[in-house]
């Protein structure tokens, strides 16, 4: 709109950032600063994350409320995280803030990288708030949808120095991008300048790597030229990246900060975010840091780096060994070494440690009784305080698991000492799933705590776990399951312990799980103790809870929140409304079919590969599900420099590099793969229709139905009620169109692997081949899918995307997989194992439950249509299950069983 | 149109406009029954009709028409069409949702004949008609209960699409500018601009929009508890005429809150307050002469560019605020450019 005559524009001394919750903000150049605060954050604050995904609002609001009374004058709020529903938690978190006057009086920052969260978020806050962030990243068109839409609610704008070609990290591509948004803001948008706010990427400093050394002096200058050059915008920054390599030496972290703060400041950033508790006072810094730290930022001399990191040296606790003087700690005492070796995870010399303590000891089993449980102690307080992380515990427990194994013959040989455990734990994935890694890290983890583990394995029947626990006398049974199935099968266990009038505690974990299943769905058919574990390291504290003397009390305590809890949940306010069947297939997701594009395949039919180069794969990994496996929280590679995990993130990804390149050259793994591509049409609105050549005569087809199920929920205008079956060209329209369907496993060897490392007393690699073999079969299809696209489909030709981009899933067309959320129901793997007759072609087997085994397999459909996109099905009505039954051919109570995990109650 | 708009702005830029007064007061005096309401066309209509005003547009059009005329006649320059609760949202009271559009469509056609009819008597006075965009009976960032703070009974994308079609109606029967008004909630005000935005892009043109808020009580605030600057800071982003406050309060009452909004605003502000605090009875007893003695004394420290009335003002107040607002410079927009 070009100025408008009765907009009177402002004059310059005026044009201020404002900004308002209750209250309005004012950025003044008086200002100075404007601190923004961030423990809102679930990306950056474990504790944040933890409130809101147990949906703990109240406590969470605590936290915001904390920010607001220790200064923080914009309020930082973040939910992206993978199992967040990241939308209902923004609107939920900002609608309590609403009604919070101590703290919606100041303005909000809406923080995600997801553009339906931001829109989510603005839709309901009054007062004028702030994106963070939008960037040309995904270029020009969507960048310049989002500000005009940004604008059109009344919020300013963080931008990312970020274009097409990735971050700026120069001094010249941060004023380059820097000054193209804001042209294409200002000049094409007409986005009112000083309601832009750049962020031009603080980076860290003194991290040894000579394309680092300007990085400070870089992000000065930058923002010296933006405000000296691009009127009335805004700076700011994230100022505890700078000191990243000083992870732990908080002295010279803090100092660094103040120092960048405050020259960053004078050079012109005027908002920031900046923990006020990791900031020392500027003219309080020693002198001498202060000339180091000065140093480095501005690389005043060669050696800053070397000088800084010799200070930091010197002034760093005691307690903290530096790596370089990693063997020092071997000229310790007996206790102190051993300890030591737990803690750190070392073996080296663990077993010459363990015989000077079987030597110096009245018999074997007290070297466990007394070292080797000192140092577990050691490992299991730091664990609990959230100061060693998964990954290294399981590390100490490949210590101690060699220490015994070695102590074993000398204890047999006694015969009168017996290893006393502090409880007997039986752990099982139970009946129809194959997935185990999250159980044995919690059998690792209560291993370490001097718990005997009686591991069943995999695909457990409730009998079996009846008689063990009878049999054993265990003290504890942990039931683990990752996919949906799995919740009714604990159901099944929990009602034959039951039957059996068993008095034993249930511990409940594994990726479908959630406090709200262990309290509605299995709790009322027990009457001992349900207890549901979110993540390893909170399984010792409830197995102590649960096995001390008085454990009554706790006990009681469970059930109490579990009944008010499901009490709670059955009567829950989230009312959502739905549409009949017959409503949401009138709201269907309409392609227009006379101008979409379908593509013929090049080559229709069935494929197998066989024999494939595994490590082709190695580009196409998604690695932040790897870290998320072994309880590290953040997306790679960023996760790598973490302030809290990063360390550990590392060492995990350099095991876990050792053990892929291991797999390459010694094809430690074997992938295989089959799809197929063929005719298929919609029928009958949710059907698809699939034509397959018979194998037997190959003239004949026959035809095989695809059954879809739609989204009911009500919707907003204009927003459709789909099901998978749209993205398909129906039969009445007359046009042919194409449908694909695929099975890849990368599993091939696993178990076998898994085993052998588990005889060596190594879970850590026997988790890890595990995760790794995950990680495989996913950039299989990933890298499968590509070569359809391009080589077998040929929709999509002159593709040529990047593995971020992959991840991204920025390409045409869909592979969504039976069990996940666009299509939930497990039963379609049997059609795609009919069709492609899956087992006897590459050998991938259907449990009861429909896992596939071995488990690092993915299975799904292709649609190329180019409208085609992901979504999520959501809950579904009675109607709908109804009239899947008939067409699925089922009893009804067989598709509710099937689809219980949703359908709306 | 554009150039009735840019008269506006040139009779602004003059002096100061004067708004009318309340429609509800002036309509109760006609003491329609249920009968007069329903009329012929809804005799049948379920739900009662009784108290539906925004419906006498389309049952008793002659009444409206004689409130207008009357309003101008006493001077002023700029009525507000009847369509306060024009939106399906407040309409769903009625079960009248379906008729939004033909109520608003009427209730502007009505308002421009009697506007064009004094404009051509008297060309040198130019009359106005503003589209009256109410703040419907939901909120957006308030609950409704008081246990489920995070509930909403409405969301923004609702009171878009409401507000949306109100706008549409409205332009379509050729209202001159557009008055959101009564805002006790900001949010529902930021929807309601959002979609004037929306429809002036997909018809490429431009009309200019009075924002007007209204401070609840002596806490200064807006019901949603947002201060004045607060307020003013949250509607910014939307190319507008005036802004200024509505009801709930007397003129004097509301002095306060319009001196810091003219402080901080470079644009036009107005003001349209009611006759005073309501009595024990609920009725707005300010007489004409004391009303009047209040709006001078706005007029002399030069804060209002539009001045008006809400509940229980009448001709004779419009009459005395006319009389009075010709003898005083508008104020000033000190940083335009």
């Amino acid at each position: 709109m070009s100025a408008s005559y009765y907009n009177h524009p402002t004059t310059n001394h005026r044009k201020y950032l404002t900004l308002s919750g209750l209250e309005p903000l004012v950025v003044t150049p008086e200002s100075n600063f404007i601190n923004i605060g961030e423990r809102t954050n679930v990306t950056g604050s474990r504790k944040f994350l933890r409130l809101i995904k147990e949906e703990k609002f109240s406590e969470a609001l605590e936290v915001a409320r904390n920010q607001v009374e220790g200064g923080a004058q914009i309020l930082d709020v973040n939910m992206d995280e993978g199992m967040l529903d990241g939308v209902y938690a923004m609107t939920t978190f900002l609608n309590l803030i609403a009604s919070e006057p101590d703290i919606s009086r100041i303005p909000i920052m809406i923080d995600s990288s997801k553009w339906e969260i931001i829109e989510a978020g603005l839709q309901v806050v009054q007062g004028k708030s702030v994106v963070n962030s939008i960037s040309l990243k995904e270029g020009e068109a969507e960048f310049k949808h989002h500000a005009k839409l940004i604008k059109r609610y009344g919020a300013a704008v963080v931008v990312m120095a970020f274009d097409e070609d990735g971050q700026a990290d120069t001094y010249k591509r941060r004023i380059e991008i820097c000054k193209r948004t804001y042209h294409i803001l200002v000049n094409e948008l007409n986005f009112p300048p000083q309601d832009i706010i750049f962020d031009p990427n603080i980076f860290p400093v003194a991290t040894g790597m000579d394309e680092h050394r300007r990085n400070a002096i870089d992000f000065f200058e930058a923002t010296k030229w933006i405000r000296e050059n691009l009127p009335f915008a805004n700076v700011s920054g994230g100022v505890s990246n700078v000191s990243f390599s000083f992870r732990g030496n908080n002295i010279v972290r803090e100092a660094m900060h103040s120092s960048f703060l405050y020259h960053a400041i004078k050079n012109g950033m005027n908002l920031g975010i900046v923990n006020p508790s990791m900031l020392e006072i500027y003219d309080e810094i020693d002198k001498e840091l202060l000339e180091l730290v000065e140093d480095v930022l501005f690389d005043r001399r060669e050696d800053a780096t070397e000088r800084l990191l010799d200070f930091a040296e010197s002034i760093k606790d005691q307690k903290k060994v530096h790596e370089d003087k990693i063997l020092e700690w071997r000229s310790d005492p007996l206790q102190d070494r051993i300890t030591h070796a737990l803690v750190k995870g070392i073996n080296t010399f663990i077993i010459e440690d363990v015989e000077e303590a079987r030597l110096a000891s009245e018999k074997p089993i007290h070297v466990i009784e007394g070292h080797l449980m000192i140092g577990m102690n050691v490992v299991g307080d730091l664990f609990g305080s959230g100061k060693m992380f998964l990954p290294q515990v399981v590390k100490s427990a490949r210590v101690m698991k060699k220490a015994v194994a070695y102590l074993q013959p000398f204890i047999e040989a006694e015969k009168d000492g017996k290893q006393e455990f502090a409880g007997r734990i039986l752990m099982a994935t139970v009946k129809g799933d194959v997935h185990d890694i999250g159980k044995n890290i919690v059998s690792v983890v209560l291993g370490c705590n001097n718990y005997e583990i009686i591991d069943l394995g995999v695909m457990v029947p409730p009998e079996k776990i009846v008689e063990t626990a009878i049999r054993e006398k265990v003290d504890i049974i942990g039931l683990s399951g990752l996919i949906t199935p799995s919740l009714d099968e604990m159901v099944y266990v929990s009602q034959a312990l039951e039957k059996r009038n068993l008095d034993i505690p249930i511990i409940i974990g594994g990726a479908t799980t959630s406090r709200a299943h262990s309290a509605v769905k299995i709790a009322p058919h027990y009457s001992n103790t349900v207890v549901y574990i979110n993540d390893a390291s909170r399984a010792v504290t409830v197995v102590g809870d649960l096995l001390k003397k008085d454990s009554q009390l706790y006990k009681d305590q469970i059930r109490e929140e579990y009944d008010l809890f499901r009490e709670q949940f059955l009567k829950r306010t989230r009312k959502k409304e739905y549409l009949s069947l017959k409503e949401a297939r009138k709201n269907k997701f309409n392609i227009n079919w006379d101008t979409s594009e379908i593509v013929k395949p090049k080559a229709l039919g069935i494929q197998v590969i066989e024999e494939f180069d595994i490590s082709k794969l190695e580009a196409f990994i998604d690695w932040s599900p790897f870290f998320r496996s072994w309880d590290l929280h953040g997306k790679y590679p960023n996760i790598l420099s973490d302030e809290l995990v990063g360390k550990q993130a590392t060492e995990l990804f350099a095991d876990a590099q050792e053990l892929l390149q291991d797999i390459f050259k010694n094809k430690l793994l074997k992938a295989k793969a089959i799809f197929g591509l063929f005719e298929a049409n919609t029928v009958n609105d949710d059907d698809i229709e699939v034509l397959v050549q018979n194998t037997e005569s190959k003239a004949s087809k026959s035809t095989v139905k695809f059954l879809t199920l739609r989204q009911q929920s009500k919707k907003a205008a204009g927003k459709p009620n789909i099901a998978l079956s749209d993205f398909i060209a129906p039969k009445e329209t007359g046009l042919q169109d194409y449908i694909g369907c695929f099975c890849v496993s990368a599993g091939f060897g696993t178990a076998e692997l898994a085993a052998q490392f588990e005889k060596d007393n190594d879970d850590y690699n026997s988790i890890m081949i595990k995760a790794l073999a995950d990680r495989l079969a996913e950039a299989f299809a990933e890298y499968l899918h590509r070569e359809v696209r391009t080589k077998y489909w040929c929709y999509d030709q002159n593709e040529n995307l990047s593995n971020d981009d992959l991840i991204k899933e920025s390409y045409k067309g869909i592979r969504p997989a039976p069990g996940y959320p666009a299509c939930p129901d497990h039963l379609e793997k049997k059609t795609i194992w009919n069709i492609l007759n899956v087992e006897e072609n590459i050998g991938v087997e259907l449990t009861e439950s429909l896992a596939m085994w071995p488990a690092a397999s993915v299975s799904g459909y292709y649609f190329a249509n180019p409208e085609a996109r992901y979504f999520g099905l959501g809950k579904i009505k009675e109607d709908q299950v109804e009239d899947y039954s008939q067409r699925r051919g089922i009893a009804l109570e067989d598709a509710t069983r099937w689809l219980s995990p949703n359908i709306a109650d | 149109m554009s150039i009735i708009k840019s008269n506006i702005e040139a009779e602004l830029s003059k002096r100061i406009l004067v708004l009318d007064g309340a429609m509800g007061t002036m309509l109760q005096q006609y003491k329609f029954s249920e009968e007069d309401f329903r009329g012929e066309r809804f005799k049948d209509y379920p739900s009662s009709l009784k108290g539906n005003n925004d419906l006498l547009s389309l049952t008793q059009p002659k009444a409206i028409a004689e409130v207008h005329a009357k309003y101008f006649e006493a001077g002023a320059d700029i009525v507000e069409t009847n369509t306060f609760s024009g939106t399906s949202i407040a309409m769903s009271d009625y079960d009248m949702e379906d008729l939004v559009y033909e109520l608003n469509f009427e209730s502007a056609k009505i308002a421009k004949q009697v506007a064009e009819k004094f404009t051509n008597d008297n060309p040198d006075k130019p009359r106005f008609v503003a589209g009256s965009i109410g703040p419907t009976n939901k909120t957006a960032s308030l609950s409704p209960d008081v246990n489920r703070p995070e509930y909403r009974a409405i969301t923004f994308d609702e009171l878009r699409m409401a507000y949306k079609e109100q706008v549409e109606a409205l332009i379509d029967g050729g209202v001159d500018l557009l008055l959101v008004e009564t805002i006790f909630d900001t949010l529902n005000a930021k929807a309601a601009l959002f979609a004037i935005e929306e429809v002036k892009e997909e018809r490429q043109i431009t009309i200019p929009i009075m924002i007007s808020g209204t401070i609840t009580d002596a806490s200064g605030r807006t019901l949603s508890g947002q201060t004045v600057e607060a307020f003013l800071t949250s509607i910014s982003h939307i190319p507008m005429l005036s802004v200024g406050f509505n009801c709930a309060l007397g003129a004097e009452q509301l002095k306060p809150y319009l001196q810091r909004l003219s402080n901080a605003t470079h644009h036009y502000t107005s003001a349209h307050p009611n006759a005073g605090l309501p009595n024990a009875f609920g009725e707005y007893d300010q007489s004409p002469e004391q009303m009047q003695q209040f709006i001078e004394d706005y007029l002399k420290n030069g804060l209002i560019n539009i001045i008006g009335g809400c509940c229980g003002t009448s001709p004779a107040h419009i009459k005395a605020i006319a009389e009075v607002a010709q003898n005083y410079q508008p104020r000033q927009i000190a940083l335009r450019v």
